[in-house]
């Protein structure tokens, strides 16, 4: 990338939305170790990272309300980018395309393509999920306002959408390491313009029509 | 009998197999609660409170005889009183003492995260080592009687231990030695069952039909059984529940869709690999930084090509 001072960058990422998916990372990595220590005795080991079983269980559900707090946070900033819409349908049935890097055949995608809005949903869903049931599972200050039948249940449900979310995210991580490009932009917060034309060609058209509004070219 | 309540059959959360050369040979153990010979003394409670140095806080009284009115980590045992009026219009006391049922299919060990904080000894006793415990509560939304509870003070699960440490050492467990009516026995539970068989006989002639043994198989039977003159009924003394088992959400729970859910999410990490080492990255090449360059160029026309220096455009 000897010319990367000669391409136009874009920002893609404020340091303020930045800051905010790494709290929300950090939170989550956290969450998801000492859970997982809870999970099942094969990862019980996990739970030395956090000073023994006692410490995991007492700080497992703050990590999980911070997670939840810095996601509500990121979802209001990004929620009207993530509207599906008729191409993303389209976008998903060509799921072939997207996985084997055929991406000038798909349908030009704004700000996100069909598959972050769908895992921004899922982890609506799960978080709405695991905070509900989490609260019900909260032995300390919680579930002896519950009876015993919502609380076996509420441990399920806890479980499966934090099976579903831990499988998401994995999905997520290996896509920015798949994606070149991801990763710096939501670490240093730019994009250059070939990765916005290649990967968000709707967004890309967007910014440019926005910076320079069609004022008579002649 | 001593050696072997000190052999661990069951652990939990551990997923090899118990040391199990050395078997009950010899039966398992039970404690047996006549019913019909309770008199609700609560020699049994204070025994208890004794032999494991337990002092519960003095509470109030509720309007019944139950005292303290719940079990608690401080109360392992518990009289329950029932005024029941039976059809010919009499009043029957029924008592129970109430506790832990030392199953042989234990919900709390099932459900239970921390390896070793619940035991099932090779004799049927199921045992708490508190040292272990995390204080989660698993073990109280896996069991099927509402018996363990978590302290205050330390954030444990305590329960009854069937007197596990007296036990290892050929004794019976406290309250039995109190009880003063024979109401309370302790032995292998074949004997137990005997014993049982004989007094429901003698209950069933005198009249009490539906007397019967309380050994529920829906958790696999239990370690402490009652002998109740309404077993039809289990219901009647203080809501003993008449077919206790796992809750099936606790199996859906505990069961193999753990170890399936960790093999998927590793599957998951695995995919991802692999799909790296097969396909590859997706990255933008000259060709995409130059069709966005002339994107650029039209859309503003009259400036220079872009490219001197690195301008920054917010969305």
């Amino acid at each position: 990338m000897s010319d990367t001072e000669h391409r136009d960058t874009i920002v893609r990422y404020t340091p303020r939305v930045r800051t905010n998916h790494w709290l929300l990372a950090l939170a989550f990595v956290l969450a998801a170790l000492s859970g997982l220590a809870l999970f099942h005795p094969a990862l019980f080991w996990l739970s030395g990272l956090f000073g023994g079983g006692p410490w995991t269980r007492i700080l497992h559900p703050f990590i999980g309300v911070v997670m939840a707090l810095v996601f509500v946070f990121l979802a209001a900033t990004v929620w009207d980018d993530n509207r599906l819409q008729a191409a993303d349908w389209q976008w998903l049935r060509q799921w072939r395309d997207v996985v084997n890097n055929r991406e000038e055949r798909l349908p030009e995608v704004g700000r996100y393509n069909a598959g972050q809005k769908l895992l921004f949903f899922v982890i609506v869903l799960c978080l709405t999920g695991l905070v509900l049931s989490g609260i019900v599972i909260w032995r300390a200050y919680f579930s002896l306002y519950f009876s015993i039948g919502v609380i076996r249940l509420a441990a399920l449900v806890h479980a499966v959408c934090a099976f579903v979310l831990v499988c998401s995210i994995l999905v997520h991580i290996y896509a920015a390491i798949w994606v070149k490009g991801s990763v710096h932009a939501m670490v240093r917060g730019t994009v250059t313009s070939g990765w916005a034309w290649k990967h968000h060609r709707a967004w890309f058209r967007q910014i440019i029509h926005a910076a320079h509004p069609r004022t008579g070219p002649d | 009998m001593a050696l072997q309540s000190l052999d661990i059959a069951r652990r939990s959360a551990t997923t090899t197999p118990e040391p199990q050369v050395r078997q009950s040979y010899t039966g398992t153990v039970a404690k047996l609660i006549d019913t019909s010979k309770c008199i609700g003394c609560k020699a049994c409670q204070v025994a208890c409170m004794e032999w494991n140095d337990l002092r519960d806080d003095i509470g109030t009284n509720v309007g019944s005889y139950d005292n303290p009115p719940d079990l608690t980590d401080r109360s392992w045992t518990v009289m329950r009183f029932t005024e029941y009026e039976n059809p010919k219009g009499d009043l029957e006391w029924l008592i129970r003492k109430d506790g832990c049922m030392h199953c042989a299919d234990p919900g709390c060990l099932k459900a239970c995260p921390s390896p070793g904080a619940i035991v099932q000894y090779a004799n049927g006793i199921v045992d708490f080592h508190e040292e272990n415990c995390i204080g989660c509560g698993y073990c109280v939304t896996g069991c099927p009687f509402d018996v363990p509870r978590i302290s205050k003070r330390d954030k444990k699960a305590y329960k009854c231990t069937l007197c596990s440490d007296r036990v290892a050492v050929g004794l019976e467990p406290a309250c039995i030695k109190a009880c003063p009516t024979g109401a309370l026995v302790f032995g292998t539970k074949e004997d137990m069952q005997q014993h049982a068989a004989e007094r429901v006989a003698d209950l069933k002639s005198r009249g009490f039909e539906q007397a019967g043994l309380y050994d529920p198989s829906g958790v696999g039977g239990t370690h402490v059984m009652y002998v109740l003159h309404h077993a039809d009924r289990p219901q009647l003394y203080a809501g003993l529940a008449a077919d206790p088992h796992i809750s099936t959400f606790v199996r859906l729970w505990k069961g193999k869709t753990k170890p399936l859910a960790l093999v998927v999410m590793g599957l998951t990490a695995l995919a991802g690999f692999f799909h790296f080492v097969r396909v590859g990255p997706n990255e933008v090449d000259e060709r995409d930084e130059a069709a966005a360059r002339q994107a650029l160029e039209s859309a503003q026309p009259r400036r220079p090509p872009p490219g001197a220096g690195a301008a920054e455009r917010r969305p």
